[in-house]
């Protein structure tokens, strides 16, 4: 594959209510944009290998809604939503995003596009506002790594076959 | 992926602001518990208090030297919470690798339809 990997994600908690987000990608932000931001790229990406993206709708104008549904492999389906709150195409969206598992806890995202060189600093900052929340989300996504555990469990019984 | 809601866990050890100063002043190596107050600027029994909780998950090690009771940060009981992050941050870094497929395709057909370099 002529794919090159611009190295892994780095996720920081700047402060106890916050997450911080961080990854280069070899492309132009315009292109990371229309990724980040058309339905059907959207559905390639956002399942990071656990599962199938069911829905993704993008009503990219303020005020607008999106939400996402993932089925994982194990069955079970998360859910994401929010609206936008500010739009900068190409360079930068606010949005918030209730985890519908826990919709108490509304988080604000910033995701920042950011180019040099023809390559793309993407940050998302997601400000929650609890430190509860903020740790609950976080191990959503650790039920999604034991998931993603038992996915590679599940490879290894296929290719023994 | 309950955890106990008690101070003897790492995570809620530091999950309390005054305490993750102690360990941030502690980063740059041990300090008596004066010292500690003094950056604090909290009362004795406050610190006291704090360090006892970062004691009993062992995110802090005490020795006495003297009169003096000196505290220092050590990683090992921290690294339940650095595991933690790292399962979020792989889940992210999985979703940016199929991301990077999706603008591979998007960048072969801005340039096809564009000039053939």
């Amino acid at each position: 594959m002529a794919v090159t990997s611009s190295g892994t994600a780095t996720v920081t908690l700047p402060t106890d209510e916050q997450i911080l987000i961080t990854r280069e990608f070899d492309a132009p932000r315009h292109l990371v944009y229309e990724a980040w931001t058309t339905p059907e790229l959207v559905k390639r990406w956002w399942n990071a290998k656990r599962g199938e993206v069911t829905v993704a709708e993008i009503d990219l104008r303020v005020g607008g809604a999106w939400r996402y549904v993932m089925v994982a492999d194990g069955g079970f389906e998360v859910g994401f939503h929010g609206e936008y709150r500010e739009i900068v195409p190409n360079e930068r969206i606010v949005a918030t995003e209730v985890y519908e598992g826990m919709p108490d806890g509304e988080a604000l995202n910033t995701v920042t596009f950011a180019e040099a060189d023809g390559r793309t600093t993407l940050t998302i900052l997601v400000q929650h506002t609890s430190k509860e929340h903020r740790d609950g989300h976080i191990e959503s996504g650790m039920e999604a790594g034991m998931q993603d555990a038992m996915d590679l469990l599940e490879e290894v019984a296929i290719s023994l076959r | 992926m309950a955890r106990a809601a008690t101070t003897a866990d790492a995570f809620n050890a530091v999950a309390e602001p005054r305490r993750r100063q102690i360990l941030d002043a502690l980063s740059g190596g041990e300090r008596p518990v004066n010292d500690l107050v003094r950056l604090l600027g909290l009362a004795q029994p406050q610190v006291s208090k704090h360090l006892r909780v970062l004691r009993e998950v062992g995110a802090v090690d005490v020795r006495n030297e003297g009169r003096q009771r000196l505290y220092r940060l050590n990683g090992h009981a921290l690294k339940p919470i650095h595991d933690w992050v790292k399962n979020y941050e792989r889940s992210w870094s999985e979703r940016f690798e199929q991301l990077d497929v999706v603008l591979d395709e998007l960048k072969q057909k801005e340039e096809g339809d564009g000039s053939d370099e």
